[in-house]
């Protein structure tokens, strides 16, 4: 193409420079400039996840012992799963403050449903009861209203599983919880996008009521204990056997290999666009040779009596949230609907002047976030034993959000992807738990951890500064 | 000559007390670059909405490719054909320049994004365009100069099949080089078969690309004739004064609204 170009247009270069390929020297410089240009993505977190271990390595003796790295899962998965939902408000550049205390509402319900031995109606007291059904019928006609099939079904079956009574069962009520997630966040997503209130002023409202629901539903004081149930109990606290956790290797580790290699090899037969083949082979060498370790690691007997006891197996936690951040990833990276979501976070206006239906797009998010709340509420109750009047109250959403952000999620929308919650839940998981085992007290736990979203949030608006700066 | 792809006859357009367009008429031919002058509130972008579907007509007659159309919304001004390139240029900066050539119209199976098919057809158009100036079709918009962002804009309209390409004042903002090489491109769109209206203030610009000149004064439309036919100076008397010599409205007393 460069020969045809004529001489007279000299100052224009060719957009036969437009390369497909390039050598991992150059992919490198790109990915460098990249990232002196602004955009840092998890990179930020990840050096500070190093950081962070290797002087609670040094500082606490305990830091690094395998049953206290288990234990940091479980305890930051309830967190991180609910910052997963998050990612997906904050691309559109929206806040959900409600997202905790709406998770809590779902913890409550899903205890009183197991304490009351499957008998919400006595559970509640009538009046609570028909209000509640209300509600729920109302979620579903929002969902209705602006077509969010999905999210119309899942609220109504939460009415179904109300109406019928059903037993006492652990999987429905984990059901039950997300439903009634997804009810919520049919509620929150109705009142921003199509009565146009400002999401922060809508979750903020939220955020007190949900809290009063939870008070209500659960009773000042009281506490609703699941741990009798060996299901619900085990979700966070739970191990797959050594067997199960290599196969859990096997099929997120190959799994992951073959998807990416694959599509790698289908892009490069195809012409496209594509990273140098050695650098996408060794990103998957790393990650296959990473989990590996870590599922060896974990097949090891941790118990910190091993004479007495034996604690082996991958967490159930680790599954559930792969299994969340591969579907949050398939889906705005390889759907229609992300792709949507990311247009509108990016530039609302362009989006509705190329038919997205914005008003559906920006109801939606909220719906996920509540569901996945949900998940995280289930998570983070089982790995307590149980639900009390604070359920997600507190600090369980700033650290949600915090998580995201410190992950590199941008609050300014747009930018951002599910993993990022992930990182940044560990950043934060992390902390709490060196600094707990080093006895610090809440106080100096707070302290730093405010200090660290400040920091993940001043490096956001910094490297947006620089973005626009270098036009990146 | 050939047919026009699209003509307004006798538009009339008000807001409110305001009455915008005087029975306008507007002949737009396939492969002809058809400039859009007027001072500023002379009504051009009204034009330019209401054959978008954003405004809607008061009285007169549509007509594209020979038949009477309504145009309820944008969406069925694209569904016709008619593609407009906003002066503000709706691209979304987190996107690449593939992602934003498809936003809203992906290709892919049941909600799924078939990433290869986009990525060839946007090579494609560009390349079909002599487009240049980018290092990778996989670039983020954000990361575009203006004249490579209003590039994008504009091949969209291409990769559409559109027929009818409304450009709002594409150089306004942009540099010498900048503005040649979107000229250049107006023009490859008008030799590609398409009817395309140019919106400008720039008569430099009107004067290189246009086939043929329409003048808006107050609200009507004193003049539409071939670029070879008028001078620059007659052009600027058109726009401020709504005549020149013979051409233009006949008596000057007719303009005072």
């Amino acid at each position: 193409m460069t020969a045809q170009t004529p001489t007279k247009n000299a100052a224009i270069a060719d957009f036969g420079i437009d390369t497909t390929s390039r050598t991992p020297a150059q992919a490198l410089r790109d990915y460098l400039d990249r990232v002196r240009g602004g955009e840092l993505g998890s990179l930020p977190a990840l050096l500070g996840l190093l950081l962070l271990v290797i002087v609670f390595t040094v500082a606490s003796s305990t830091f690094l012992t395998l049953n206290n790295l288990a234990n940091l899962l479980a305890q930051g998965a309830g967190t991180t799963i609910i910052a997963m939902g998050l990612v997906f408000v904050l691309l559109l550049g929206e806040i959900d403050l409600s997202a905790g205390t709406a998770s809590g509402v779902t913890a409550a319900v899903m205890a009183l449903h197991f304490v009351k031995n499957g008998n919400l109606l006595g559970g509640m007291g009538n009046t609570v009861f028909l209000v509640f059904v209300g509600l729920l019928v109302l979620a579903v006609a929002a969902a209705l209203w602006v077509r969010i099939w999905a999210g119309a079904a899942m609220a109504a079956v939460a009415i179904v599983l109300l109406a019928l009574g059903v037993p006492p069962d652990p999987w429905l009520e984990m059901l039950l919880a997300i439903c009634v997630g997804t009810a919520i966040g049919c509620l929150t997503g109705v009142l921003i996008s199509k009565v146009g209130i400002p999401s922060f002023v809508v979750t903020l409202a939220l955020f007190l009521a949900w809290n009063g629901v939870v008070l209500q539903l659960i009773g000042n004081g009281g506490t609703l204990s699941i741990s009798q149930s060996p299901v619900l109990f085990a979700v966070a606290n739970g191990n797959l056997s050594v067997a199960g956790s290599w196969v859990l290797f096997v099929v997120a580790a190959g799994g992951y290999a073959a998807v990416v290699l694959s599509r790698h090899f289908g892009r490069v037969r195809k012409g496209l666009v594509a990273l140098p083949t050695v650098l996408v082979g060794s990103k998957v060498a790393a990650v296959v040779v990473a989990s590996a370790v870590a599922t060896y690691l974990f097949t090891v007997n941790r118990s910190p009596n091993p004479d007495r006891i034996t604690i082996t197996g991958v967490p159930y936690v680790v599954p559930i949230i792969l299994v969340l951040l591969v579907v949050g990833t398939f889906v705005l990276d390889r759907t229609r609907y992300g792709r949507h979501v990311y247009a509108v976070g990016g530039n609302t206006e362009a989006a509705r002047r190329a038919g997205v239906n914005v008003p559906k797009i920006r109801m939606s998010v909220f719906v996920i976030a509540s569901s996945v709340a949900a998940i995280g509420s289930i998570v983070y109750s089982s790995k307590v034993g149980s639900v009390d009047p604070n359920a997600g109250a507190g600090n369980v959403l700033l650290f949600a959000v915090g998580a995201a952000v410190i992950g590199g999620t941008s609050l300014f929308g747009g930018k951002g992807r599910v993993i990022n919650a992930v990182i940044g839940g560990a950043v934060l998981a992390t902390v709490q738990n060196g600094l707990g085992l080093l006895s610090v007290g809440p106080a100096v736990i707070n302290i730093v951890t405010g200090l660290v979203l400040l920091l993940a949030a001043s490096v956001d608006a910094l490297s947006r500064r620089r973005a626009k700066a270098t036009g990146h | 000559m050939t047919e026009p792809i699209l003509e307004l006859r006798g538009v009339n357009k008000s807001f409110g007390p305001v009455h915008v367009l005087h029975d306008v008429d507007l002949v737009v031919r396939p492969g002809e670059v058809t400039a859009l002058v007027g001072d500023n509130g002379a009504g051009k972008s009204t034009v330019v909405k209401s054959i978008a579907g954003i405004h809607q007509i008061d009285s007169g007659e549509v007509v594209f490719d020979g038949e009477p159309v309504h145009i309820p919304g944008p969406r069925e001004a694209a569904t016709l054909g008619i593609e407009v390139v906003y002066q503000d240029l709706a691209l979304c900066d987190n996107l690449d320049i593939v992602q934003n050539m498809f936003l809203g119209r992906e290709r892919g199976k049941g909600g799924f994004l078939d990433e290869a098919d986009m990525e060839r057809a946007a090579r494609e158009t560009l390349a079909s365009l002599s487009v240049r100036t980018v290092k990778s079709v996989r670039t983020q918009v954000s990361s575009l100069s203006g004249g490579q962002r209003q590039t994008v804009a504009i091949a969209k309209a291409v990769l559409w099949n559109s027929k009818v390409v409304l450009l709002d004042e594409p150089t306004a903002a942009l540099g010498v080089a900048q503005t040649r090489q979107v000229l250049d491109l107006v023009r490859r769109l008008a030799d590609q078969g398409l009817g395309v209206v140019l919106i400008s203030h720039n008569m430099n610009d009107v004067f290189e690309v246009a086939d043929t000149i329409a003048t808006l004064y107050l609200g009507r439309m004193v003049a539409q004739l071939p670029t070879r036919d008028l001078t620059n100076t007659q052009v600027v008397e058109l726009i401020t004064a709504g005549r020149s010599g013979d051409i233009g409205l006949a008596k000057p007393e007719v303009a005072t609204v």
